[in-house]
């Protein structure tokens, strides 16, 4: 079975694991195995058109999927499929703080699932 | 590669030579390497957690301009990972105190302070002065912002970048390398990602992370060994693992791709998506200020505080709300009366203004957030609660 890597901001909706073993013979299916066994992945990896997010990169052992056949690249026992979504994290400044307690720039995105 | 735009005629006087003696023997610095950082201009943007080593590791390197931009003041906060500020400079302009650290390591750094915004109005300016943009910022849209400035003026970009216990390394925007934008064309939605104030950092994983981009920038500046430039470093410190995947350069992409759509710098909060959620929230928040809470708890009035942080942020402090993570909400929405008058409240503010618009949708019709969370009430209403 394909070993999937859950990035850490992920793992708390993949049942805090930092791993997941899936099975299927495409990245594609590897990953729908994935969200099924943990829905609440669902919004985080893809968007309301079912595509891929635009900030959360997929590679197969160390190649970028975007630069194999996508969603159809095709995965073997032991391969291993990092999710990598973009992270900013660094200085943690009292600006950003203060900028993101605004409620008002917040926006409902824990949508029912 | 030469990254550095020119090469004054330096030397070293005796207290130099002394002073850099472990590089001078080594053959991979020598007295050629070591004028070549001191002819060195670096740019730290930020002076926080990746900011702290990487600006004492090259000030001690010997890196002979070192640039600093921060406007920010040093908190209690802070002193759990960036350590080049100490426990009397709480207050100080974080720039005021890096630059003296460093100063009084290595006196013969020239710093240049910029106590500014890092902007799309004065990025560009910065930028041309240095040879050596080193990230450590911690928000999408200032990412952004270097990565395009970068582009631009043709600087490269040693990016750091830390979550939790989890960090990313890589040099963007070389001549051939990719960039910032190649990796990910778009940052994720204001919320769906949390920062380190809300989703917290492991004290020691900057120092990693910054050690690793001081490395890269002195090994750019020497023109030696096999820098990150096309590679993605994954720092995993719990595990203690190092993984590295693939960058490539893409052809289409916005900034550096073959044909640029980026020509100049934009509005980057706006790109982040940041602005256009303040008029779409203000509509659906209703707010409760601390005062006005405690009034009418007083008052005996039969409010049902909900308290929507995590279960270790509870064991820290808490007014006595009943207890539903964010996260769990959803799941757990059948716990709550929609007759009651419910307050949610989480640490400053953020999270439960998103789990108020989420009770408002699901029909709830009274729901207050309160503003400024545990803190706004540590503050002006109870001091005895701790601050976190």
């Amino acid at each position: 079975m394909p070993r999937i890597h859950i990035p850490t901001p992920l793992r708390q909706y993949a049942g805090k694991q930092p791993a997941v073993d899936v099975s299927g013979a495409t990245i594609g299916e590897a990953l729908s195995g994935l969200v099924s066994q943990h829905p609440d992945l669902r919004r985080h990896l893809y968007n309301d058109d079912g595509k891929l997010r635009a900030f959360v990169n997929v590679y197969l052992n160390d190649e970028d999927v975007r630069y194999l056949q996508k969603d159809a690249t095709s995965v073997k026992d032991g391969d291993n499929i990092s999710i990598v979504p973009s992270i900013a994290g660094g200085a943690a400044s009292s600006h950003y703080l203060l900028a993101s307690s605004n409620p008002n720039r917040t926006r409902l995105l824990a949508a029912r699932s | 590669m030469p990254i550095l735009t020119e090469i004054a005629p330096v030397t070293l006087n005796n207290d130099e030579i002394l002073r850099y003696s472990r590089h001078l023997i080594m053959p991979e610095v020598g007295m050629e390497g070591q004028l070549k950082i001191k002819a060195a201009k670096v740019l730290c943007i930020g002076a926080g957690g990746l900011g702290s080593p990487l600006a004492l590791y090259l000030g001690a390197a010997g890196v002979g301009t070192l640039g600093i931009v921060d406007f920010d003041v040093v908190d209690y906060t802070n002193l759990q990972r960036q350590i080049i500020h100490s426990t009397a400079d709480v207050g100080r302009p974080k720039l005021d105190s890096a630059a003296e650290k460093i100063k009084a390591m290595n006196p013969f750094v020239n710093i240049k302070k910029f106590n500014t915004h890092l902007s799309s109005d004065n990025a560009l300016e910065l930028f041309k002065e240095f040879d050596i943009i080193c990230d450590g910022t911690d928000n999408f849209p200032t990412r952004y912002l270097v990565n395009d400035a970068c582009v631009l003026t043709g600087k490269p970009n040693v990016y750091g970048s830390i979550f939790r216990f989890e960090g990313q390394a890589s040099i963007f925007a070389t001549k051939d390398g990719p960039c910032y934008r190649c990796l990910y064309p778009e940052p994720p939605p204001p919320g769906l990602v949390p920062s380190c104030a809300e989703g917290g950092v492991l004290g020691i994983l900057p120092g990693l992370v910054g050690v690793i981009q001081a490395t890269e920038a002195i090994k750019l500046i020497l023109g030696s060994g096999d820098p990150l430039i096309g590679r993605l470093l994954l720092i995993d410190a719990l595990g203690m693992k190092f993984r590295e995947l693939k960058l490539r350069k893409n052809p289409d992409c916005p900034a550096c791709g073959k044909n640029p759509t980026i020509t100049k710098l934009i509005d980057y909060q706006e790109f982040c998506g940041i602005r256009g959620e303040e008029v779409e929230a203000e509509v659906t928040t209703s707010e409760m200020q601390v005062e006005d809470l405690k009034q009418r708890l007083d008052r005996g009035d039969d409010l049902y505080i909900l308290d929507v942080r995590e279960p270790h942020e509870y064991q820290i402090c808490n007014i006595g709300g009943h207890l539903i993570p964010l996260g769990d909400l959803p799941n757990r929405v059948n716990e709550l009366d929609t007759s009651k008058e419910i307050v949610a409240h989480c640490r400053s503010g953020v999270r439960s203004a998103k789990a108020v618009n989420f009770l408002r949708q699901t029909g709830f019709k009274k729901v207050h957030n309160l503003a400024g969370g545990i803190l706004a009430w540590a503050d002006r209403v109870d001091p005895k609660i701790p601050k976190y």
